[in-house]
């Protein structure tokens, strides 16, 4: 078998083992005890290109794709377009075949797209600083609490039920290292509960964490929440939805003190959900605790303006057991690929994405309630381009009727609680144009008439 | 009337207070000083007890309080220019003035002899 | 005054050009000021670039040509295990079946994916000689976190509350001390001894009843194998510790030593250096973590299983889980790309990558133990550790040999670390690197070796050939602009 990443021919590894002075490769290897180093691995032939080709293009028909269906599944990965300029610029192999830009000199690329990314999600936040990525919303949601709590010198962090439940439960994963308290509160009508909010506030509270949109698409009119949590002497950590705040005021404006979130939806493939990319900015006061890499502006030695990564000391290669955080590997190339996207849209085109998608939702939102015995979870909660629909059949029932309509409806409810039973959550973007939310229409009229009957009463969600 | 620690801070005696900083050899030791943290007024420390830092690009020091004692005055001159650190470390480049319920501690630091033979042996 | 090479794109171009055009909403509907709320509208639009798709797209390409990258030239930066990144990779994981599916989707419509990271778990046993895998982590240290939060939860779960120290090699990668204290650990390090090896005598007198585990990784950072490993991991576990192994050194062994038969109980691998998946200037990586029977009970949930009849589903009953590390699958993309590594290789590649990355280290020590100061003799595994020493003396430190090298068109080593070692130079060739390259590096370094008996301003100065010189970082952390403002 020749293997084409393995450069050496056997008389080139001859030559080798003769400049080093021994007699064979087991030579170099004598000092690892013997017994160890009688292993047989139970692994698959070598396989050629074309064999590797094959076998995982038939893995990937295996599999429905998106593109493959009228696809209404959010919650938390954006089935959005990811305009081709964005794969065929951020895929040369200068950027994602180099490392940290810890050689400025030789990173000038790496290093311009990431002060380009910082600069875009503080333009989006309303903040004034970012840092260069987390892993993802969920663990940019886990940061920001530890962050709070080393601010703020407290234990004790409000998780609003409004916030991705895969984000709390990241986030109780997390707390676990420094024994954090984390509590949560329900949300009211899917909305966050501003007064219930402030009510929870306590003395030893660090942070109060809110999501806009909420993880079922809900916006409640948030801005007089950050007086009351800075009168109680915690921060305000807000979850955001990059493409949402091309319509929505950016939290900085409302007082966050941390925003958060996923920015997959700019440009980055769902991937069965990662690699994704986290972002986290805050105020400038707070600089010494942010987690991760920060790309900054200087000089060289000629004068010319240029960037290199910067506070550095912040970071666990040089602070070690005092660092913010242990992070090292991020998600640069994915937040180049979001910088990317973010620059071929422009204000205009970021703010038509948003727009498209929650008028759409809207449209299609009033389309549904229409059809007997369907009705929003909560009407009277506003929402951008993601709603919760209550049928009268189970959720899951009528997701997968639609399946071989071509039809992935949404996300039946159960799935994070099992008490809602009844609820589909639908996710609207510029991708589901009017022929794929006719489609839902009329398929779901199709199940509702054959599948329905009486609603269970225990099934209406309060 | 000045006396040394063996982490480098010096304490100069001004009275029944005292004006704290690091050493000249402790900020070349570092480099260029970008960044300096210290307490606010009104923050008591035990003697050898972690009261701020100091971080070139590509180290962070601790500073540890030479005498035990509660601040009474902070140099924000060196928070807002580190670099009187590297040019001016004795002088303009003091960080904290303490005012210590236990002087007689600053006895037990070093002179400025000790201290000199003690960094010649680095 | 000199200008930035390439201007920043924000601020860019002029109102109403754009680089991609959004369809209507083409349905009948309300405004958006009509349905949410007055106060949550935005008032000012962000300011971001405003230019057509080519514009957008030179900018872009004229910044990637301002880096180095392993496509370009070597790239011998120690401890990131910087190999080639294969096309054939790349082009799977874009396959329209594996780039566009979502997390949520019925299991039923995922079973090819699930079945790759089905495969991937068991190699991944079978590569460490352990019992059971998560894929979630979505990096080494983020693995790291996963592991010792997973040692926590077993200790809590014996009732073994005075656990409360991990020990920790002088050695050892930044990352290692600081999970442990984000794990809410007290970090106690052990010294290593002059054979740069963990110095056993301190570390049995640090082992006592109050140690949850040692991290360790193999070879140490020093490129140097752990050949006591067999009597560390009998006084730790006979202490009641656990056995961290950090795989960032992973290359070193794969399919030759598996760290579960040098007794470890936790491992994480790193998919982008041993597994190939690109750096991708910072990141994604992917942090797999694989357990013995003592963790298995509490790895992160879902793992994904395979039913008697052939199905793959995902497995969140997990009573004992330390729950989920991060939302979804983790960075399933890079999954994809170890699964088609591992493919190309099967079980006798992987151990050839092995053996020819420790023999291509060993090649360039040999011929840079003069006249560089080579601190440790022994032979090395897949990269080792010299000083700089002798040059510093001459007026040209470790950061300006490295600078130098640039010149030659090739990356610097990893510089300053591991901390042990003063004016380190950690160098990595990788497996993937030829014989011609080897000699072009070795025959760059002895040249930057007699500059600096020659003519030191050259190394002083460098580099020359770069499109910025030298940086000043004193600057960028004293005055730090961290964004573009309007």
């Amino acid at each position: 078998m020749t293997y084409a990443y393995l450069p050496h021919t056997p008389a080139d590894r001859a030559a080798m083992l003769d400049t080093i002075g021994v007699s064979s490769m087991d030579a170099l290897l004598d000092h690892i005890p013997k017994a160890l180093r009688e292993v047989r691995l139970d692994l698959p032939r070598p396989h050629a290109e074309a064999e590797i080709q094959q076998r995982l293009a038939r893995l990937a028909a295996r599999n429905v794709s998106t593109s493959q269906q009228a696809s209404f599944l959010g919650a938390g990965v954006g089935h959005r377009y990811r305009p081709a300029a964005v794969d065929q610029v951020a895929s040369r192999s200068e950027f994602y075949t180099a490392y940290t830009p810890y050689q400025p000199e030789v990173s000038q690329g790496t290093l311009q797209a990431i002060f380009e990314f910082q600069s875009m999600i503080c333009e989006l936040t309303g903040m004034d600083v970012a840092n260069a990525s987390m892993y993802d919303g969920s663990t940019a949601v886990a940061e920001a609490a530890l962050m709070a709590v080393r601010v703020t010198g407290r234990p004790r962090v409000l998780v609003c039920g409004t916030v991705h439940p895969e984000y709390e439960a990241v986030t109780r994963t997390y707390g676990r290292g420094p024994g954090l308290r984390i509590d949560s509160l329900p949300a009211r009508s899917d909305l966050t509960d501003v007064a219930a909010a402030t009510a929870a506030l306590t003395p030893d509270t660090a942070a109060l964490i809110v999501q806009v949109p909420g993880v079922l698409g809900t916006v409640a009119d948030l801005s007089g929440l950050a007086d009351a949590v800075h009168a109680a002497g915690a921060l305000l950590v807000v979850v955001a939805d990059p493409v949402a705040l091309g319509v929505l005021e950016a939290p900085g404006r409302w007082g966050a003190d941390l925003v958060v979130g996923e920015a997959q939806s700019l440009g980055n493939a769902m991937s069965l959900g990662g690699p994704h990319v986290g972002f986290m900015a805050c105020r400038e006061a707070h600089i010494r605790q942010l987690p991760g890499r920060i790309c900054g502006m200087s000089v060289d030695a000629e004068g010319r303006p240029c960037f290199t990564l910067t506070l550095q000391t912040r970071e666990q290669h040089i602070r070690r057991e005092k660092a913010a955080s242990n992070i090292c590997t991020n998600q640069a190339l994915n937040a180049l690929f979001a910088t990317i996207h973010l620059a071929l849209l422009g204000p205009e085109g970021l703010r038509e994405v948003a727009t498209t998608s929650a008028l759409r939702a809207h449209h299609l939102a009033e389309r549904l309630v229409a059809l007997p015995g369907c009705r929003l979870a909560n009407p009277d909660s506003a929402f951008l381009n993601e709603f919760v629909l209550n049928l009268p059949v189970p959720a899951a029932v009528v997701r997968d009727a639609l399946l071989p309509m071509g039809v992935l409806a949404g996300l039946p409810l159960d799935t994070w609680w099992p008490e809602r039973t009844h609820d589909l959550l639908i996710a609207v973007t510029e991708m589901n144009g009017p022929e794929d939310l006719e489609g839902l229409v009329s398929g779901l009229a199709a199940v509702v008439t054959t599948q329905g009957g009486q609603r269970p009463q225990e099934a209406v969600h309060a | 009337m000045i006396r040394f620690a063996t982490s480098h801070e010096y304490a100069r005696k001004e009275g029944d207070r005292f004006r704290v900083g690091i050493t000249p050899f402790a900020s070349e030791q570092l480099g260029d000083v970008v960044y300096v943290e210290l307490p606010k007024v009104g923050r008591a420390y035990a003697a050898g007890e972690e009261f701020g830092v100091v971080e070139s690009v590509k180290a962070v020091s601790s500073l540890y309080m030479p005498v035990a004692g509660t601040v009474v005055e902070v140099n924000d001159p060196v928070v807002q220019d580190p670099g009187l650190l590297n040019t001016d470390p004795m002088d303009r480049g003091w960080m904290v003035v303490i005012e210590s319920a236990d002087p007689s501690a600053y006895d037990a630091l070093l002179t400025e002899d000790a201290y000199q033979t003690e960094i010649a042996s680095h | 005054m000199p200008e930035l090479l390439e201007p920043v794109i924000l601020g860019q171009g002029a109102p109403g050009r754009r680089g991609v055009a959004i369809p209507e909403a083409a349905v009948p509907a309300p405004s958006l000021s009509e349905v949410l709320p007055a106060a949550m509208l935005r008032r000012e639009a962000p300011a971001l670039p405003q230019q057509s798709e080519l514009e957008v797209v030179r900018h872009y390409l004229r910044l990637s040509q301002l880096n180095h990258a392993i496509d370009k030239g070597f790239y011998p930066l120690g401890s990131c295990t910087m190999k080639y990144n294969p096309k054939v990779n790349e082009w799977v994981a874009r396959l329209d079946g594996l780039a566009n599916i979502h997390p949520y989707q019925p299991e039923s419509q995922l079973q090819g994916a699930l079945e790759i990271m089905y495969d991937l778990q068991q190699w991944l046993c079978a590569i460490t000689g352990l019992e059971r895998c998560s894929l979630q982590p979505a990096a080494g240290a983020h693995g790291e976190l996963t592991g010792i939060l997973m040692i926590k939860a077993y200790h809590q779960h014996r009732d073994d509350a005075k656990r409360t120290r991990v020990l920790v090699p002088d050695s050892a990668h930044g990352t290692n001390p600081a999970t442990a204290a984000v794990a809410g650990f007290e970090v106690v390090t052990v010294a290593s001894d002059s054979r740069g090896l963990v110095d056993l005598a301190d570390l049995k007198a640090k082992l006592d009843d109050r140690v949850a585990a040692l991290m360790l990784t193999n070879p140490n950072t020093l490129g140097l194998f752990e050949e006591d490993i067999l009597e560390i991991q009998e006084a730790v576990h006979a202490a009641g510790g656990l056995l961290y192994y950090d795989g960032a050194n992973f290359n070193a062994i794969l399919g030759t030593v598996r760290p579960g038969d040098m007794g470890f109980d936790v491992v994480h691998l790193n998919l982008h250096k041993t597994f190939s998946t690109p750096h991708g200037g910072g990141g994604p990586g992917s942090g797999p973590v694989v357990v013995g029977k003592a963790l298995e009970p509490f790895l992160p949930v879902p793992i994904v299983a395979r039913d008697a009849s052939g199905n793959y589903r995902l497995d969140a009953n997990r009573p004992l889980t330390i729950g989920r590390v991060k939302a979804f699958l983790g960075n399933f993309g890079m999954h994809v790309r170890a699964y088609a590594y591992i493919l190309a290789h099967g079980a006798d590649g992987l151990a050839q990558v092995s053996r020819d990355a420790v023999l291509n280290a060993n090649y360039l020590k040999a011929q840079l133990k003069e006249p560089f100061e080579m601190p440790h003799a022994q032979p090395c595994m897949h990269e080792f550790v010299m000083s700089g020493s002798r040059q510093k003396a001459k007026g040209c430190n470790t950061l300006l040999l490295g600078k130098r090298l640039i010149d030659y068109g090739i990356h610097p080593p990893t510089i300053y670390f591991p901390l042990i070692v003063p004016e380190a130079m950690m160098i990595e060739p990788t497996e993937t690197e030829s014989k011609e390259t080897l000699d072009r590096f070795v025959s760059a370094m002895h040249n930057i070796a007699r500059e600096v008996e020659e003519t030191p301003a050259v190394v002083q100065q460098a580099p020359h050939t770069t499109p910025i010189k030298r940086v000043d970082e004193v600057l960028a952390a004293r005055k730090p602009v961290l964004r573009w403002r309007a």
